[in-house]
């Protein structure tokens, strides 16, 4: 008895029946955890590698480095949640009047994972990744307003998505769905550890979402250089800025929902258990006030990217600016008016549905409003078919569709036949895979060179989007026809043979969604491999029209060695026609920049212990993981050493150098840019 | 300190204090009102929720300093703007909630 | 007035040069953004309760549970509270004096440390008259909404406590001035949230 109540004080509910041997799928997943993990350690540890990450990459404030973390990440939990993906496409595939290759169990845990990392542990870090990295350079900032909180954020979502992957090893994960809905996630039915992984990862994903939101927005209020006005900003900024309201609002929702399920589990509160005057459709209800915000939160910024890269790529300027910039608004502002459209079947009278049915419709307005403007961008441009474009032309077909289903979903009668059927399931991977995975690896190609210096291999790139859009179309198609056909979504065992062929051809998809990965993983190697005659040192590969083009690849820590001055859109544009671009300013200037800081890293580990301690019940953990984080940061503000100055004479250096470089090359022409010729400065050619 | 900051020292510390009393009495009306039991329900709920509004722009004007003047567009932006989506999300849950209510009894 | 540009108070912004003022209006931005992220947070809770108030499950409810003594005090405490921050701001702002700056710190903290405790107090109370947030859904939005300001209180608490510390090691710098100035809209923020509380909560609750 005492030792069992030691063993419990100290590694609370945790025991060796917490390793993964339920299922042999589990086991060899841990497995490929523990030793990927096992890998990295000693491969970091015999470059003798760990100095450098954690002094230029670890503690960096600097928004370029945490931008590239935030996609790493990203990268990583994409691996992992798409093959849980294709697992589960298997699974149906073979779960015909009998258990297909994963136990019930198992396979509700995968839905569970693959739902919560694709939204908060792949989509949000790949966005937040690509804005950190790209948004201050486009408005000529040195960095963003606050950056040591960025790299606090930056820990938080690592902290995040650590705990996701130990849940693979230790313990199981919440069989409750991307959404967990009381009162199944309840004590009552859901009484182990998975529910709590669930609550922590996600506490932690969205605290450190609501600061990057403030972080941005104070940015781009506040930090934009002169002449840059809000209509003047590149249209990836306005998303920022619009996605950016978006989490400082409807974060808080999540937030508080999750806190409240968490009072509910651990302190024995009602707010939505079954009894005892608990309310669970009010939780729903408070997801949704999130959920709605959110699909824009992920929509928003792959908006943005398009708009960049059909603009450059068809060698325009964007059609419509302001039109778009005002759907945008639009669109920001109405999702916050329609959640309930996620919930029509839980038992509001028909004129409320009626409303937030129309309000959903409305939405299709502003949406429509860009598809034609891009649309109207391309006409008679100089299109240049590069892997960017390609998603972008895939993006508008298929996003289409998918809105198209959306306005057919909005009606609150059709809703009730295909409600929690697999056609909704269609619909919302039909607007996300297009929208935000498309546009985020979109970015990704087109700003690869920026942020690395050598461009991504065209070759593999090329096969890598023609796998994704053959492999979304073949696995998700046939879902809608499942739907209607009346099959439930998260189905892990059915006896209707109509299913049947449907499945089969969802599972071929989700295959040819996993060449469509390997491609991704070869066309980075490949890339990394051929770095040299990829290089793009100059740093405008594309002939880029915005700010973050003009300066050399990867940039200068100090981004611009004298912030910039614009007189309009399409800034970096303007400049290389009238002559101003790479020319040396009139004198240099000491530039002063945040200094490292360990606070990031601090609150990644006293997090993710935290979050831990806390599924686990390990109570000592807890107080001591929280302890740290708020003792870090009161630590944190007594240190007043936190600026180093970079004097004038390096800036020079760097620079000059980097001109010399620009004035020595011969510039390309745009046809020239995917040949190894392209060293990253582009013929100014006749608009 | 020379006469201008005494005079513009003197200007700050009123709103202080006018902000101080203004607040203890918007707040000792409605809790006496409900103490001693003055006005039928009705009439309290409502006076309670008009001195509560009042005092909260009470407090945003003394207290935070949020006025109309140009150089503050930036906060009052902001702050109205976070009204109508706390309308939004707080009325809408309310307005949906109880709309379940009342069809499930 | 005269004519200069109104500021916030507590920085003599007219005298810092444009950088530091860009930057001050930065970060007096970025918290007015946290705040306003806060404030969705306290309405959702504020929205929650109000659809609880039927949610008794046969527990209690607030004639039973409330105390409008400890409310009333309490009320005090916190405008009293927000007052002598101010005298803290005014003091920072034209005196420059840090003696000055820490004991209104002083008194602002000491009239917090009252408010948490009749707070505490009156939590006890009400779990000793058989309303603990186990009781009913009623009870566990009321302990959720008003313990989440609780909260903030505290860390409000602690934050005067470090300021205390930062304006004997450092003075009054700029680095200081504008934290300062941060710690006095989160306080008077605070004091908006409980205008709301206990006209919703408490108020609301004997009346109705």
């Amino acid at each position: 008895m005492l030792s069992q109540n030691i063993r419990f004080a100290v590694f609370g509910n945790l025991s060796f029946s917490a390793l993964p041997f339920y299922s042999v799928i589990a086991t060899i997943a841990a497995s490929m955890v523990v030793l990927g993990a096992i890998a990295c350690i000693v491969v970091i540890t015999r470059a003798k590698a760990w100095t450098y990450l954690w002094k230029e990459w670890f503690t960096s404030v600097d928004h370029k480095r945490v931008g590239i973390m935030y996609v790493i990440v990203a990268l990583i939990m994409l691996l992992r949640a798409a093959i849980e993906a294709i697992l589960m496409r298997v699974h149906q595939a073979t779960a015909f009047q009998q258990q297909g290759i994963l136990p019930p169990e198992h396979f509700a845990q995968l839905f569970t994972t693959h739902g919560t990392i694709m939204i908060f542990f792949m989509a949000m870090p790949f966005l937040i990744g690509l804005f950190n990295l790209i948004m201050p350079l486009q408005i000529g900032a040195r960095d963003v307003s606050f950056p040591v909180m960025n790299s606090v954020s930056l820990g938080m979502t690592i902290g995040g998505s650590v705990l996701m992957m130990i849940s693979l090893v230790l313990g199981k994960f919440s069989t409750g769905g991307w959404s967990g809905y009381p009162p199944y996630t309840e004590l009552a039915f859901s009484n182990d550890m998975g529910v709590d992984y669930w609550i922590w990862a996600l506490t932690l994903s969205s605290l450190s979402t609501t600061m990057t939101g403030i972080n941005f927005a104070a940015t781009i209020y506040k930090k934009r250089c002169e002449g840059m006005t809000l209509m003047a900003m590149p249209l990836f900024t306005w998303t920022c800025l619009c996605t950016s309201i978006l989490m400082i609002f409807a974060m808080p929702a999540i937030t508080l929902a999750t806190a409240l399920l968490a009072l509910d589990r651990y302190a024995d509160m009602h707010f939505f258990t079954n009894g005892m005057g608990g309310n669970m459709m009010n939780y729903i209800n408070m997801f949704w006030l999130f959920g709605h915000p959110e699909v824009y939160i992920l929509v928003l910024p792959a908006f943005g990217v398009f708009s960049e890269t059909i603009a450059t790529f068809s060698g325009k300027t964007l059609y419509g600016y302001t039109s778009l910039i005002y759907a945008t608004m639009v669109i920001a502002v109405l999702s916050f008016t329609v959640w309930l459209h996620h919930f029509f079947t839980m038992g509001q009278d028909a004129n409320v549905n009626a409303i937030f049915g129309i309000a959903t419709m409305l939405i299709g307005i502003p949406t429509g409003v860009k598809i034609y403007d891009w649309l109207l961008t391309m006409f008679r441009g100089e299109i240049r078919l590069t892997v960017p474009m390609l998603y972008a032309i895939g993006f508008m077909i298929l996003f289409t569709i998918g809105g198209c289903a959306g306005i057919v979903l909005a009606n609150p009668g059709v809703d009730y036949q295909v409600h929690n059927t697999l056609f909704l399931v269609a619909h919302f991977h039909n607007v996300i895979i297009p929208g935000t995975l498309f546009g985020m690896l979109s970015g990704y190609h087109y700003w690869f060179p920026k942020a690395f210096g050598f461009r991504l291999s065209e070759t593999w790139g090329r096969r890598a989007c023609l796998c994704w859009i053959a492999g979304f179309v073949l696995a998700f198609f046939p879902l809608y026809a499942l739907g209607l056909l009346g099959m439930p979504r998260r189905t892990a065992e059915y006896f209707d043979p109509a299913y049947r062929p449907w499945t089969l051809i969802a599972a071929v998809g989700a295959l040819i969604i996993a060449a469509a990965l390997a491609c991704l993983v070869i066309q980075l190697v490949v890339s990394i491999r051929d770095r040299a005659q990829q290089a793009v040192p100059i740093g405008d590969p594309w002939d880029g029209r915005t700010l973050e083009w003009s300066i050399a690849a990867p940039p200068p820590e100090y981004n611009f060695a004298v912030l910039p001055t614009v007189h309009g859109r399409d800034a970096f544009l303007d400049a290389k026609h009238d002559g101003s671009a790479y020319r040396a300013p009139e004198h240099y200037e000491d530039i002063v920049l945040p200094k490292n800081a360990a606070i990031g890293p601090v609150i990644c580990v006293a997090g993710g212990a935290a979050g831990f301690a806390l599924t686990w019940h390990i109570w000592w953990l807890a107080i001591v993981g929280v302890a740290t984080m708020f003792a870090a940061l009161i630590v944190r503000s007594f240190n007043r050493d936190t600026e180093r100055v970079i004097p004038a004479a390096e800036v020079r250096e760097t620079e000059e150098a980097w001109l010399r470089l620009a004035h020595s090359l011969p510039p390309r022409d745009r046809n020239a840019e995917l040949s190894i010729e392209n060293e990253g400065l582009a013929t100014v050619a006749a608009e | 300190m020379s006469a201008q900051d005494a005079k513009e020292r003197a200007h700050d510390a009123r709103v202080y204090q006018v902000g101080l009393v203004l607040a203890l009495v918007l707040s000792a009306v409605p809790f006496g009102a409900v103490a001693l039991g003055l006005l039928p329900a009705s009439g309290l709920l409502w006076m309670i929720a008009i001195c509560a509004i009042v005092q909260i722009l009470v407090h945003f004007r003394c207290f935070l300093h949020i006025d109309l003047s140009s150089n503050h567009r930036h906060d009052l932006q902001l702050i109205l703007f976070s009204v109508c989506i706390v309308i939004l999300m707080a009325g809408g849950t309310l307005w949906v909630i109880g709309n379940q209510r009342a069809m499930m009894m | 007035m005269s004519g200069q540009v109104k500021q916030h108070p507590g920085l003599n912004l007219h005298r810092e040069d444009a950088e530091t003022r860009d930057q001050t209006e930065e970060v007096l931005f970025g918290f007015w953004v946290f705040l306003m992220s806060d404030l969705v947070l306290f309405s959702l809770l504020f929205a929650t309760y109000g659809t609880m108030l039927h949610s008794m499950a046969g527990g209690p409810g607030p004639k039973q549970l409330f105390d409008i003594r400890n409310a009333g005090i309490e009320t005090v405490a916190l405008l009293l509270s927000t007052f002598s921050f101010g005298q803290a701001s005014l003091a920072m702002k034209y005196d420059d004096a840090p003696g000055r700056v820490q004991t209104w710190l002083l008194v602002t903290l000491g009239l917090g440390l009252v408010f948490l405790g009749y707070e505490i107090y009156d939590f006890v109370d009400m779990i000793g008259k058989g309303g603990p947030p186990s009781r009913s859904g009623y009870l566990s939005s009321f302990f959720a909404l008003v313990g989440t300001h609780g909260l903030h209180v505290t860390c409000g608490c602690v934050w005067i406590i470090v300021m205390i510390a930062q304006v004997r090691m450092f003075g009054l710098d700029t680095l200081v001035k504008t934290r300062l100035l941060r710690l006095g809209l989160f306080w008077h923020f605070l004091d908006v949230m409980w205008v709301g509380i206990f006209s919703v909560v408490y108020l609301q609750g004997l009346v109705g």
